[in-house]
């Protein structure tokens, strides 16, 4: 099968959707609604005429399991066969698919479970009360009397599969609050070892990427970009680029951000992308290099220009420390950081008749559309979005500029708009394309009695903020504070005194993104850092140090300390040992690391991550596992390598021999403790990111004694393997 | 330029540019997109083939020089190795994005066809090249541990 038997218009021809006999989902009113035709509705779950079921899945797929997750609640609010539900991805429609937390469709904040956790389940219930209505009529027994086991109604000898009542029940009117299970008769729903919906395509090479989309006609185009960020053409040439083969045609981009090139196939638009001699006008470029920069944040954040927490400043929590006994005072540096998904970012723009289509992994259809629409004079209805599987994200994907999605309108209008445009860009483009992790500087002064008791906490941050200036400003930004450079420190669980969280905003040119957990990349690693500190000055041991910040009278708090002492037992955690412990709060998930490691002449091997996790209840324990093991990799490889640095202005890295990833000789052994819990589901795709960089540095304090702020850790002099 | 290759057992006929990597002819020309572009500099494994049954980065590999191998892809990985792979993979639920993943099951097999019951120590140097953003390696080494036990049972 080609790549292009699998868009969206395609896939419905192929898979009959107008057989449909029974879709549940959203009606113009917004409550639940059954009807015999996707097309009259846009359905969660849809059951064909042969009993097949289909979970209408209303996220995207970037790795983290949503494929499985939101149609596990569907299956098991229904009773399906897990092994014969199949999933569709939902095309753009913000009023029927909107992320409930958002207010838009889109995925993030490891939100995906969270909002979707009663919708899906009720439309789930919803099908099945409907189908059991229709064959209590049939078979002519009360409704009470059917049960469902794997797909199949059954009563007395009487047995059916869904597709033998769906038209029945699709006519028949929807209960207005279905009855969702209780917790003990969950079989699909916690269930340690269901298989994951995408494994197959996925170990066979049949699973459709963007990168994998071909239609009919298409021409393919790279953008050269300015090598230094803010800098616009001002002219080119592409006489070299004319002599690569399946050249065939280069213009400069209507924004004049960089020159499009069109070949005959991505190797030939690389190429003679390359090939071009580009004049750049630079005078509203970034063209610091990282060093100034740092060294300007030095400047701006000795003056805050903000107070985060109400009611204190750093100089009135620094008032305190006259008082102390001992002043713990530490600097902590932060790179900029590419999120490098494995799928460089890329689409596809079909034209179609009413419009065009987008094949994309696209993370936010309720950006990209109206995006798409505005450069393509459409109206963003007439934007179809083909979702298809996203080769990673974390954060990348979601854009509020919808970056990518931009560029291939704009290429797909100079072409013409009459012919398919496939942008795709190379590893150096996305090393060098910005939409960073912000660089950070964090400052604490910290003084403590003689007892080891904490008198203040004065916590000056410096950070580019994300949120400003972005289509997100209103939902994040409040009284001047970008919420996202001080998550995880100013909402700080841990009840200190005299505690301020000064902020100044870093001006630069270089754009920057929420980088998988956003905020608390940065402000996990240094007041978990500075919590071992305080615990190592004083003589404490650094889990009970915490444990007495807590108050387990508050929900969260207990919840908190929870995490913290399965971490402790679980890891057989005893007071004096040379390991590293973190823990970290962040969407509404608690995470406690324990980290062990071992040094050899200088060279340290992380051997093993003990990771404690209260996610609420675990719909999937095997993701949630995957998801801790994952994002323990993802936050160890950035920690250990990698940085983004500037010399005037120019990213110096460019692929990963220079911009290094985590390799499977430095991955520890992790060993995942699910705590169980009653409480609503929480994200599980970021959470394990922040605790975990500062767990490491803690366990390398404790053995070596050398305490490293200015990341990555390979600056500190030492290597890692 | 016309070349022919053999790919998956099938010789096919592809025009190409003399210098194209057969990781774009394979992509671009024949959709066979199982093979994956991740970084064109040898750093990834995301495009790794076998050429005559050694695993191989396709983004290195000229089309001039392609014409010279059997190629397979993982459209085409059948052997009894192949498949113990693949299974190992869905039992373990290895895949998380997946994008890397068609080449770290061409390693796998690779590895597992040299070396039946790799170490530890040989896991890591021989998938070393492969990189796996979502960090699923704890997982890869079940999955290599697992096909190899399925191998010698
Ligand atoms: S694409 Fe060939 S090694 Fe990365
Ligand atoms: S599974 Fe995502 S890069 Fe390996």
């Amino acid at each position: 099968m080609t790549a292009t038997t699998l868009s969206r218009r395609h896939f419905l021809q192929a898979s009959g959707a107008g057989a449909a006999a029974l879709v549940i989902g959203l009606n113009a009113k917004g409550a639940l609604a059954a009807s015999t035709s996707a097309s009259d509705i846009n359905p969660f779950v849809r059951i064909e005429a042969d009993g097949t079921v289909t979970a209408i899945l209303k996220h995207f797929e970037m790795g983290q399991g949503t494929t499985t997750g939101l149609t596990t609640l569907i299956a098991e609010e229904l009773d399906a066969d897990w092994n014969k539900v199949a999933i569709e991805f939902a095309p753009a429609d913000n009023s029927k698919y909107a992320n409930l937390l958002f207010g838009m469709q889109g995925t993030g904040g490891s939100t995906a479970i969270a909002n979707s956790y009663m919708q899906y389940r009720q439309a789930g219930a919803a099908a099945r009360q409907l189908l059991i209505e229709a064959a209590a009529k049939m078979w002519k027994v009360p409704a009470a009397d059917i049960r469902i086991e794997n797909s199949i109604l059954m009563n007395g000898n009487n047995k059916a599969h869904f597709g033998e009542f769906a038209a029945m029940a699709a006519k028949m009117p929807v209960p207005e609050k279905p009855a969702i299970k209780e917790p003990k008769d969950f079989r699909l729903i916690g269930k340690a070892d269901l298989p994951r919906k995408d494994s197959h395509g996925k170990t066979d090479g049949t699973a459709t990427f963007a990168i994998d989309v071909k239609v009919p006609g298409m021409v393919y185009a790279a953008i050269k970009r300015s090598p230094r960020f803010g800098g616009v053409v001002t002219s080119f040439d592409a006489s070299d680029a004319k002599d690569v083969g399946g050249f065939l045609d280069a213009k400069t981009l209507p924004n004049n951000a960089g020159v499009v090139v069109f070949a005959k196939n991505t190797w030939a638009a690389f190429q003679a992308r390359d090939a071009l001699t580009v004049e750049w006008d630079f005078s509203k470029a970034e063209s610091r290099s990282s060093d100034q920069i740092s060294a300007d944040m030095k400047t701006v954040i000795e003056s805050p220009e903000f107070n985060t927490r109400k009611g204190i400043t750093n100089a009135q929590s620094e008032e305190k420390l006259g008082m102390a006994a001992k002043v713990v005072e530490q600097s902590f540096d932060f790179p900029f950081l590419a999120h490098a998904p494995m799928e460089p970012v890329n689409c596809v723009i079909e034209p179609t008749e009413n419009g065009v289509t987008v094949h994309d992994g696209c993370q936010f259809p309720a950006l990209t559309q109206p995006v798409v629409a505005q450069v393509l004079g459409l109206k963003p209805e007439q934007v179809t979005i083909n979702t298809v599987y996203a080769g990673g994200s974390f954060g990348r994907r979601a854009n509020p500029t919808s970056d990518y999605h931009l560029e291939a309108a704009m290429a797909f209008a100079l072409l013409g708009k009459s012919k398919a445009v496939k942008l795709v860009w190379s590893r150096e483009d996305d090393i060098h394309g910005g939409y960073y992790r912000p660089v950070a500087r964090h400052q604490a002064k910290i003084g403590v009695d003689k007892d080891g008791k904490i008198l203040n906490w004065s916590h000056k941050i410096a950070a580019k903020s994300i949120m400003k200036g972005t289509s997100f400003e209103a939902f994040a930004v409040h009284d001047g504070v970008d919420h996202s450079s001080v998550e995880g420190i100013a909402d700080s669980l841990y009840g200190l005194p005299e505690f301020a969280v000064g902020l100044s905003d870093v001006q630069t040119p270089v754009p920057t993104l929420w980088w998988r957990s956003v905020g608390h990349t940065h402000t996990a690693y240094a007041i978990e850092s500075l919590m071992d500190m305080v615990a190592s000055e004083t003589g404490q041991d650094p889990i009970d140090l915490r444990l007495s910040l807590l108050d387990k009278s508050d929900t969260k708090q207990r919840r908190f300390a929870g995490v913290m002492e399965a971490a402790r037992d679980k890891s057989g955690w005893k007071k004096g040992n040379k390991r590293g412990f973190a823990a970290h709060y962040s969407f509404n998930t608690y995470v406690a690391v324990v980290a062990d490691i071992s040094v050899q002449d200088d060279t340290v091997h992380v051997d093993e991550v003990h990771v404690a996790v209260d996610c609420g209840v675990a719909i999937n324990p095997d993701v949630i596992r995957a998801q801790m093991e994952g994002g323990v990799g993802y936050a160890l490889g950035a920690i250990l390598h990698s940085e983004i640095t500037l010399s005037d202005g120019e990213v110096d890295q460019t692929n990963f021999p220079d911009y290094p990833t985590l390799r499977i000789n430095e991955m520890p052994k992790v060993n995942v403790h699910i705590v169980t819990s009653n409480e609503a589901p929480t994200g599980v795709g970021e959470p394990a990111v922040p605790p975990t960089g500062p767990a490491v540095a803690n366990a390398i304090f404790a053995v070596t004694g050398k305490r490293i702020t200015d990341l990555p850790m390979i600056k500190s002099g030492l290597s890692f393997s | 330029m016309q070349y022919e290759i053999k790919v998956n057992g099938k010789t096919q006929k592809v025009e190409a540019e003399p210098g194209t990597p057969l990781l774009w002819v394979l992509r671009d020309e024949l959709d066979m997109t199982g093979t994956k572009f991740g970084c064109g500099v040898a750093s990834c494994g995301a495009c790794t083939v076998h050429l005559d049954g050694t695993p191989s980065r396709a983004c290195q590999t000229f089309i001039e020089d392609a014409v010279d191998y059997d190629i397979t892809t993982i459209e085409g990985a059948e052997t009894k190795v192949a498949k113990a792979v693949q299974e190992a993979w869905r039992e373990e639920d290895v895949v998380q994005c997946g994008y890397c993943q068609s080449g770290q099951i061409m390693s796998a097999i690779g590895l597992l066809t040299e070396n039946p019951s790799p170490s530890e120590e040989d896991i890591n140097s021989y998938m070393n090249g492969n990189a796996c953003r979502c960090a699923t390696y704890v997982r890869i080494k079940s999955a290599i541990k697992r096909a190899s036990d399925k191998l010698e049972a």
